[in-house]
């Protein structure tokens, strides 16, 4: 319907509420228009483009290289699926296989990843119903996510990790205990935060049979990751695609039944104990060797370039014009925390992307709001949002 | 009653509303020291030493800051509603004994503001009346969040204080008086909570409504809107808003005290005895105080169509059903042992369905198809 955006009180004895863009629970600044009846919401339309950045734009002036700085940003709380995506698009386009090692360290990390945006994802959408505790827990063992991705990365967020042909640094003995740590901890902790919500009755009630999603109309909208699967179709790209040596690893796709608020809370915390198990697996059986592939893509090793003039020249081109990349386009998703995360990059042949689009889940799935919301209160809007989990970084872009 | 007791009476209500206001700042301390270790969160500790004077800070902040008047709101009303919220919040304390008999030389002062007959009427009177500056607020701010913020609280007020209503008036049949002091004299032999916790029980989540607090906090649902009815209120009517909120946990705590827990009683040394009460009562307050801070850290948000089945469906039938089964036993003086047999039991019916609702409405797969 079209919305009259004259600052009417009341008409038609509904009501419009500006949501956002800012408000405590809007995800960032996303902006709703709510029209209420009384408490119970009649109509709602998001209204976005407040965190447009223009990275897409922005990537066409960058080199191959540098891109990847640029693309990490997008999706602020899942860096290293966009710098995957990424990197796993530029390398299909250069026809460059990566070492089993920088894909174990891909896998491990993005895991991680998995992990520390689902937290942000428990910690915010419990402030939202109120459970203010979670929210403080929740960032606590994020924290110590972080401080893993500063330890192997040396940032905490925007990692600029992955690299086209592999991963920037090699990981250190001495990061294993510490990610051997982490998972004890993790672990125990996720058990807590599960009885701690699912067996408080307040919880249940606010969440259960609140926002059905029908899985026919995930479908028809494109919905895709954790709230695809909640509505009970276990399409998971890990399982399907092969961007990532993902069949070489034991884990499930937990489902919902319903679609409910309450069964995309269970599948994120299953996805978190599943993600568990894969770096568990990940750290187990990895492989040694080089972390980045050879070739044009990657910047000679470090101690080749006193002693080889070959060397110089391919250092200094890669970093002024950038890698030369064959002409061509292509397109990969992967399977991100939010869903189908997809790169379309083309490449002219020379040393930046001529496109790069991005297929952000956040902006598919959040056309559940709308469809969903009419008919429950103004407070099961709220938690409808949060078990959307969008990110207005992936939104805009 | 000669000039003197016109003193003792102004020195009382000038010592008590200062001691209050320091009260609160400790009050709002604690809270945010409490919560922050339940969190594991540090809490303030900036200001002053384990961040003590944080409140102080934060009042002379709020003192200072512009005074943003919305060219909306009404001109009138906008800026009394944070008064009507504020003074009847102080107003009830006057009626709360804190102590039992000060004796100088032979004078005798009671360690209570005003002890009127209609004491406890006195305080749900107030308790009323603090909606009326909640309502006037959302309504006079001229914006949209104030205003649903606003039909909330008195829908939610006006609810619970039906369910507090009845669940004092066992108390006041076993006391045979409204008298708050009458009613802790009453209970030299016996606390009214052993004989009444299905009564204690019912106060206690209607306080915790009366107050606006968490998980009943949805007036001022920060998620859904933004800060409810006082989102347009900022400096130093923000500030009477903030101090009615936790004054209102101060007192429905001491009344909690009152009714149920015996007041200033305890056992003490035979010296300073007024002292000692004083002490008492204030340590079974804090008691109830933390006990709002826990609840508020640990349970999420309720909904508003939730919040008035819990208030409606259950508070308030059990309440009823509690006040003839309760007189019955007074006048028909069953044994005591029977009466608190049967409050644990009712008690543990109230709990069952009021707070663990172990198995929710779950809708089945079907059902929950076909209501989508």
């Amino acid at each position: 319907m079209t919305i009259d955006t004259r600052d009417v009180w009341v008409e038609d004895e509904t009501m419009r509420v500006n949501m956002g863009p800012q408000h405590p629970s809007t995800h960032g600044v996303l902006r709703l228009l709510v029209e209420v009846n009384g408490e119970v919401v009649v109509n709602v339309e998001p209204i976005i483009g407040y965190l447009h950045t223009g990275i897409e734009k922005q990537a066409e002036t960058l080199n191959w290289i540098q891109c990847v700085t640029d693309i990490t940003r997008a999706d602020y709380l899942s860096n290293f699926f966009n710098e995957l995506a990424y990197c796993v698009a530029v390398e299909k386009l250069s026809g460059v296989e990566i070492p089993p090692r920088a894909q174990w360290i891909r896998i491990l990390l993005c895991e991680f990843n998995r992990i520390s945006s689902h937290l942000v994802w428990l910690a915010t959408g419990g402030l939202e119903l109120g459970a203010m505790s979670m929210a403080t827990y929740a960032f606590r063992e994020r924290e110590q996510i972080l401080d893993l991705y500063q330890a192997i990365t040396g940032t905490r967020m925007n990692h600029a990790y992955f690299r086209p042909g592999g991963i920037a640094l090699d990981i250190r003995p001495d990061h294993e205990q510490q990610i051997r740590d982490l998972i004890k901890v993790l672990s125990a902790r996720f058990v807590e935060y599960e009885e701690f919500l699912a067996s408080n009755p307040i919880w249940v009630q606010r969440n259960k049979g609140i926002g059905i999603l029908k899985p026919e109309d995930a479908i028809h909208l494109g919905v895709t990751g954790p709230a695809l699967r909640a509505s009970g179709i276990a399409h998971d790209l890990r399982k399907v695609s092969d961007y990532l040596p993902y069949d070489k690893f034991e884990f499930d796709i937990p489902t919902g039944d319903v679609g409910d608020c309450y069964d995309r809370f269970l599948v994120r915390m299953a996805e978190m104990h599943e993600s568990l198990k894969i770096i568990q697996q990940a750290i187990d059986t990895m492989p040694t060797g080089d972390f980045r592939a050879s070739g044009k893509l990657v910047p000679p090793p470090r101690n080749r370039l006193p002693v080889s003039m070959e060397a110089v020249i391919h250092h200094f081109k890669l970093f002024t014009d950038g890698p030369h990349v064959p002409a061509g386009e292509v397109y990969v998703a992967v399977e991100s925390p939010r869903g189908e995360l997809g790169y379309f990059v083309a490449s002219d042949g020379r040393g930046r992307p001529w496109r790069c689009h991005i297929r952000g889940p956040s902006f598919t799935n959040l056309q559940i709001a709308p469809l969903v919301a009419p008919g429950y209160l103004l407070a099961d809007l709220i938690a409808i949002l949060a078990s959307i989990d969008p990110v207005m970084g992936d939104v805009d872009r | 009653m000669d000039w003197l007791d016109v003193v003792i009476i102004l020195v009382k209500v000038v010592v008590c509303f200062l001691l209050l206001n320091l009260l609160l700042a400790v009050v709002v301390w604690a809270e945010r020291k409490v919560i922050a270790d339940m969190q594991s969160r540090i809490g303030p500790n900036r200001a002053g030493p384990y961040g003590l004077l944080q409140s102080i800070a934060d009042g002379l902040k709020l003192f200072t800051k512009e005074d943003i008047f919305p060219l909306s709101a009404d001109r009138i009303v906008y800026p009394i509603a944070p008064i009507i919220s504020a003074v009847p919040a102080f107003l009830a304390f006057t009626v709360v004994p804190f102590g039992n008999m000060l004796s100088i030389g032979h004078r005798h002062i009671t360690l209570q503001i005003a002890d009127i007959n209609v004491g406890l009427l006195f305080f749900l009177a107030m308790g009323s009346i603090a909606v009326y500056g909640v309502a006037l607020a959302g309504w006079s701010s001229g914006s949209k969040y104030p205003l649903i913020g606003a039909v909330r609280s008195s829908a939610q007020m006006i609810s619970y204080e039906i369910a507090m209503g009845l669940s004092v008036i066992p108390v006041v049949l076993y006391a045979g008086t409204l008298s708050t002091r009458g009613i802790v004299l009453a209970q030299q032999h016996m606390w009214f909570i052993g004989a009444q916790i299905p009564s204690f029980l019912i106060y206690l989540i209607a306080g915790v409504a009366e107050c606006n607090r968490a998980p009943f906090d949805l007036p001022e649902a920060e998620t859904e809107l933004v800060a409810g009815f006082h989102t347009e209120y900022s400096g130093i009517k923000f500030m009477l808003f903030f101090m009615a909120e936790y004054m209102h946990i101060v007192t429905i705590s001491a009344i909690a005290v009152t009714l149920f827990f015996g007041g200033w009683m305890g056992p003490h040394p035979n010296f300073l005895v007024p002292l000692w009460g004083v002490l008492w009562f204030l340590g079974k307050t804090a008691a109830f105080v933390f006990l709002f801070y826990w609840v508020r850290a640990s349970f999420p948000r309720l909904r508003y169509d939730q919040l008035m089945n819990v208030g409606w469906k259950f508070l308030i039938p059990i309440g009823m059903a509690w006040i003839p089964i309760s007189a019955a036993v007074h006048i028909f003086d069953i044994r005591r042992v029977v009466l608190v047999g049967a409050g644990v039991i009712v008690g543990i019916i109230v709990l069952s369905l009021v707070l663990p609702t172990k198995k929710p409405e779950v809708l089945t797969e079907e059902e929950a198809k076909t209501t989508a």
